[in-house]
């Protein structure tokens, strides 16, 4: 049994660790078999730099061809799983090829790095940025590590921020003014607003603001249009009257919101809607849907209410 | 099914029960745990169990309770919370992420009172963001009671002056907006359940809504127990703004209903001094609003008010809304004008009784409302104006008072005859009562005016209907009223006479036999005081003499002639006679007498109504001093001659020996004939022998001897009153020959007549015994 198992087992353990490792934040990251892992956060423009230590297991020495690091950012279609498209790549010869004995540290840096695109799980797409070690071997293949991190960009807050106010309705039925304060939200931000009824002439049994996600991925005949609705938060319980107005406040917080992402390098794009719904007592539905522009503010403390 | 329907009810709320129950259950533990997040779960999903729309109000009380129970300890846990370092401001928000609107806002409300207590925001802040969050709830049922816990949980933490909520930036104001804005919109949603579900459930909806109708006007409790709504506040922002709720809602049920709350929370200093704001609402009201209920109750109010010796100035002011009220309300009832009118009569009575010039004021307003149409035959509006009419009798229990308003009499010209009369009868019933003395003639026109339903016939038709037991009883009331006028001037005592008789002479013929006799007895009541008073008094005024008396009540004798009651007529010259006798007035009695005797002769013919008269006629004639031989020969001789033309001879022998007793007068010397009483008896005598002898003939057996024992008594009479004509001889073969009569072979038995003849002699007895004690010759 021993033996099996060591005939499987690497013949080294790659281990890397960032400069800054204690003190960066670490956010959780959901890995393809489903576990979490915390893995360190970085944002563009920042120096990536660390150590990667390799240790042959148990003695043995460690012939290799040459040894590399790189920092990959990658796009993964699901429909197109387990390839994967580079749109970031650099690479940095940590070790020319010889023998390794006993442990042996690389220090590495990938300095300003350009990283456009944050990390993101959708549901038909995925952009992950991994270091690669690499320890290139002849006849007996390489040996493969690799290390998650995340990346998550921040805005400041948007110059012109206008809010959305619109006036809807089916002739004679209904007729509804509604107003949300901003058309740019932050991830923590609030949203308030108020719907105003101009003409009720159908039995309304609730009204319900959506925040819904809709993921685009591919292009021309091959897009794929993914939407999910990630928030259902009931504003009005019952019938209004002519006159009404009904007050929102909706706290994003507590839903898992990522920026909008216009366009991810033709691959893929995320916006964020919502959408005002109308239930009559019927269950007819009747909805409005708008689009806001999700950012990432920095991480400072938020004022809540 | 509709037992069905409470029996579904009955599963729904049980069910709701128990998923609360359950929910709590492990709210309970989350609490116990101090695990935020698990209370916040549970406790969302327990309030979840009110979002049914499957309860009646009473119902969904209930559940509620239940909720609110559970909600406490909730708020306690929040509190001990915020203690341990959680921030309040992060429990407001979080409490907010929950998804269902309902359980969200009784959250909010809850989390709010924490976050009030711990001032670290102003109250007031805490207090428009509650009020205003609260609009999410537009389903009314459920809008009501989250508005309703609301207000519950907030009571404690207003602003308000002294309190300890209260600083720079919060104002009692600020507690006045708030509960003002919480009372508007719950009023909204009250007054919106009408509109919901099928029309043919409309009735039961407006029974469950009056069930929640005190969740709605708690709100205005409230208000009137924040201390710093003074009289200022109350009359500038208060008031109007639950005013233009009241008005604007348009909703009949709530209209009256938070009227009548608000005249019945806020105390009556503020209802005076807002008193035309208040009643500038009343005529905006929806037509259909019991208005005149309402304006009674204040009415009362301040009534009440006044009575307690607060100075109460509201007459003007209420007339005119009342006025206003009337013209907005287009087609309110006859019966509501007078209600209305009724009320502020009642309110005027008690608050200012010395204003009779308010009272015409409302009489003449009611008299306007009611003018150009047709006399009044609503059940329910005759009834009011009989209760507005006799409401200033009851106060002043004077009919004086009334006769001085000159609008009484007009309204009373709409009554229909029947409600007429019965105002009458009320009107102689008080002064009955009061024992009111109507002591001029002008008084007495006014009064008979007012009563004429009873003095005279106003419908033709109604006749028929009427039930000959009510129309004695109302004539005899209004005999006893004429009783009751009295003068002690006798100049307008005569006026008086005067004024009766105009009136009652239109009466017909159904009333004079009830209403003549009492105004004659009143005119000789006069002619006697007349008569007691000095001479030179009586001699000074010619205008009223008994003379000049004595000439009307022939006349108004006369008027009997036409019904005909000659009996009547008969008796009342008899009375007149006996009263000129009394004034010395021989020609005058003479003349009585005259009119009786021509009645006797010529209209009475029924032979028991002679008997009755003949002896009516004896017996007054035997009082009469006042005439000489010569006219007293004539009129006894008369009455004799009646007496023995009778029809039945034992008739004729009664008015025969009755007819002894005109010739011999104790008090006077003059009348002492006794030739003549013995002649009267004999002749009695002699006709009772002769029914003696027609029995004899006619049954075979004799006769009573009644008749004789009869004569041996005024044989008696005349005797002790030594009469020498009659002498013991006499009496003792008188004895003889009823016994040989009564033992003879064809005497009937006759106890009656054998107990009488034993008295009789037994009274002989006696007076012989009596006399022999005295030692006087026998």
């Amino acid at each position: 049994m021993n033996y099996i198992i060591g005939a499987f087992k690497p013949a080294c353990n790659i281990s890397v660790t960032f400069s800054d490792g204690k003190s960066r934040k670490q956010v959780a990251l959901k890995k393809e078999n489903g576990q979490t892992v915390m893995v360190p956060l970085f944002q563009s423009q920042e120096t990536i730099s660390g150590k990667i230590s390799v240790e042959p297991v148990s003695g043995k020495k460690v012939e290799h061809n040459g040894i590399k690091v790189e920092l990959l950012g990658q796009i993964e279609m699901y429909f197109d799983r387990g390839n994967f498209y580079d749109f970031t790549s650099l690479v940095r010869e940590l070790d020319v090829p010889g023998e390794i004995y006993e442990r042996k540290t690389f220090p590495f840096e990938f300095s300003t790095v350009e990283m456009p695109y944050e990390t993101y799980n959708g549901v038909n797409v995925r952009l992950r940025y991994v270091l690669k070690v690499t320890i290139s071997r002849g006849y007996a293949g390489s040996i493969v590590q690799y290390q998650d991190f995340v990346v998550r960009n921040y805005s400041p807050p948007p110059s012109i921020n206008n809010s959305i106010k619109m006036e809807v309705g089916i002739e004679d039925c209904l007729h509804i003014e509604f107003e949300y304060n901003k058309s740019k939200y932050h991830l923590k931000d609030v949203i308030i607003g108020k719907i105003y009824f101009l003409l009720v002439r159908i039995k309304i049994k609730n009204m319900d603001l959506e925040i819904r996600r809709r993921e685009s991925t591919g292009s021309g005949s091959n897009t794929h249009v993914e939407t999910e609705t990630l928030a259902k938060f009931e504003l009005m319980d019952g019938a209004p009257v002519r006159g009404e107005s009904i007050p929102i406040r909706l706290f994003l917080s507590p839903y898992e919101l990522t920026p909008t992402y216009r366009n991810i390098n033709n691959k893929f794009s995320v916006k964020y809607y919502l959408n005002l719904v109308l239930v009559d007592e019927e269950d007819r539905r009747y909805f409005k849907q708008q689009e806001i522009t999700m950012y990432r503010l920095g991480e400072t403390p938020e004022a809540t209410l | 099914m509709i037992a069905d329907g409470v029996e579904d009810e009955e599963k729904w709320l049980s069910a709701g029960i128990a998923g609360l129950q359950q929910n709590a259950f492990y709210m309970h533990r989350a609490l116990d745990s101090n695990n935020l997040k698990d209370a916040l779960k549970y406790s969302a999903q327990m309030l979840s169990e009110l979002r049914t729309s499957r309860l009646s109000p009473h119902k969904y009380y209930e559940l509620y309770m239940r909720a609110f129970d559970e909600l406490r300890k909730l708020e306690l846990f929040f509190k001990e919370e915020t203690s341990r370092g959680c921030s309040i401001v992060e429990l407001y928000e979080l409490v907010q992420h929950a998804g269902n609107i309902l359980p969200r806002l009784y959250l909010l409300c809850t989390v709010g009172s924490v976050y009030i207590k711990s001032k670290e925001a102003p109250a007031k802040d805490v207090l428009k963001d509650l009020v205003e969050m609260c609009r999410g709830i537009q389903h009314p049922l459920r809008g009501l009671f989250l508005r309703s816990y609301l207000s519950q949980v907030s009571r404690d933490k207003l602003p308000d002056i002294g309190s300890e909520y209260e600083g720079d930036a919060d104002t009692v104001m600020d507690a006045v907006e708030f509960v003002l804005q919480n009372f508007t919109e719950m009023n909204k949603l009250w007054v919106r359940m009408q509109h919901q579900g099928p029309n043919r459930e409309k009735e039961k909806r407006e029974k469950e809504r009056s069930e929640l109708r005190d969740l709605v006007g708690k709100n205005l409790h409230v208000l009137s127990q924040i201390e710093g709504v003074d009289l200022e506040m109350y009359k500038k922002i208060v008031l109007p703004r639950v005013l233009e709720q009241v008005v604007n809602c348009k909703d009949e049920l709530a209209q009256y209903y938070l009227m009548d709350c608000i005249i019945q929370v806020f105390p009556d200093e503020y209802h005076l001094q807002t008193l035309e704001t208040l009643l500038n609402a009343c005529p905006q009201l929806q037509p259909s609003v019991d208005v005149k209920t309402v304006l009674a109750r204040l009415m009362e109010r301040l009534s009440n008010y006044a009575a307690s010796g607060a100075e109460v100035k509201a007459f003007a002011k209420l007339n005119n809304a009342i006025g206003k009220v009337i013209e907005a309300q287009d087609n309110m009832p006859i019966a509501g004008v007078v209600t209305l009118y009724a009320s502020l009569l009642t309110f005027t009575l008690q608050v200012h009784p010395d204003r009779l010039d308010y009272i015409d004021q409302i009489l003449g307003a009611c008299v306007k409302k009611l003018s150009g149409k047709e006399k009044l035959d609503d059940r329910q509006a005759t009834k009011q104006i009989v209760a507005l009419l006799s409401a200033p009798l009851e106060k002043y229990k004077d009919i004086d008072t009334a006769l001085k308003l000159s609008n009484y009499p007009r309204v009373m010209e709409y009554l229909n005859a029947r409600t007429n009369k019965e105002m009458a009868n009320v009107i102689i019933q008080n002064i009955m009562k009061n024992k009111t003395c109507i002591s001029t003639a002008e008084k007495v026109d006014a009064l008979f005016e007012l009563i004429k339903g009873l003095i005279r016939d106003l419908d033709e038709d109604l006749h028929d209907e009427l039930d000959e037991e009510d129309f004695k009883e109302e004539q005899n009331s209004v005999a006893r009223l004429i009783q009751m006028l009295h003068s002690d001037d006798p100049e307008e005592m005569s006026k008086i006479i005067h004024t009766v008789r105009k009136h009652i002479l239109t009466g017909g013929r159904q009333r004079l036999p009830f209403t003549v006799p009492p105004l004659i007895f009143s005119s000789l009541k006069l002619v006697r005081r007349l008569e007691g008073q000095d001479e030179s008094v009586s001699g000074n005024d010619a205008s009223t003499t008994p003379k000049k008396i004595f000439q009307i009540v022939t006349q108004i004798i006369e008027s009997l002639s036409s019904i005909p009651v000659p009996e009547l007529a008969l008796g009342l010259y008899l009375q007149c006679a006996e009263a000129a006798n009394d004034c010395d007035l021989e020609p005058v009695a003479y003349e009585f007498f005259t009119q009786a005797y021509i009645l006797y002769e010529e209209e009475i013919t029924d032979s028991k109504s002679q008997v009755t008269c003949i002896h009516l006629i004896i017996g007054t004639l035997q009082r009469m001093h006042v005439f000489g031989v010569e006219n007293r020969d004539a009129l006894t001789h008369k009455a004799t001659g009646y007496s023995a033309k009778l029809l039945k001879k034992p008739d004729q022998c009664r008015a025969v020996y009755a007819c002894s007793h005109l010739f011999w007068l104790d008090e006077h010397d003059r009348i002492r004939d006794g030739e003549r009483v013995l002649l009267c008896l004999k002749r009695a005598l002699r006709i009772a022998n002769a029914v003696q002898q027609m029995a004899n003939a006619t049954r075979g057996s004799g006769g009573s001897v009644v008749l004789f024992i009869e004569i041996l008594n005024k044989y008696l009479y005349f005797y002790e009153k030594g009469v020498s004509q009659i002498t013991v001889e006499s009496i003792q073969d008188l004895i003889e020959l009823i016994r040989s009569e009564m033992n003879g072979e064809n005497a009937p038995s006759d106890p009656a007549a054998d107990a009488f003849l034993a008295s009789t002699l037994r009274y002989i007895q006696f007076q012989k015994e009596k006399r022999w004690c005295s030692g006087g010759e026998i």
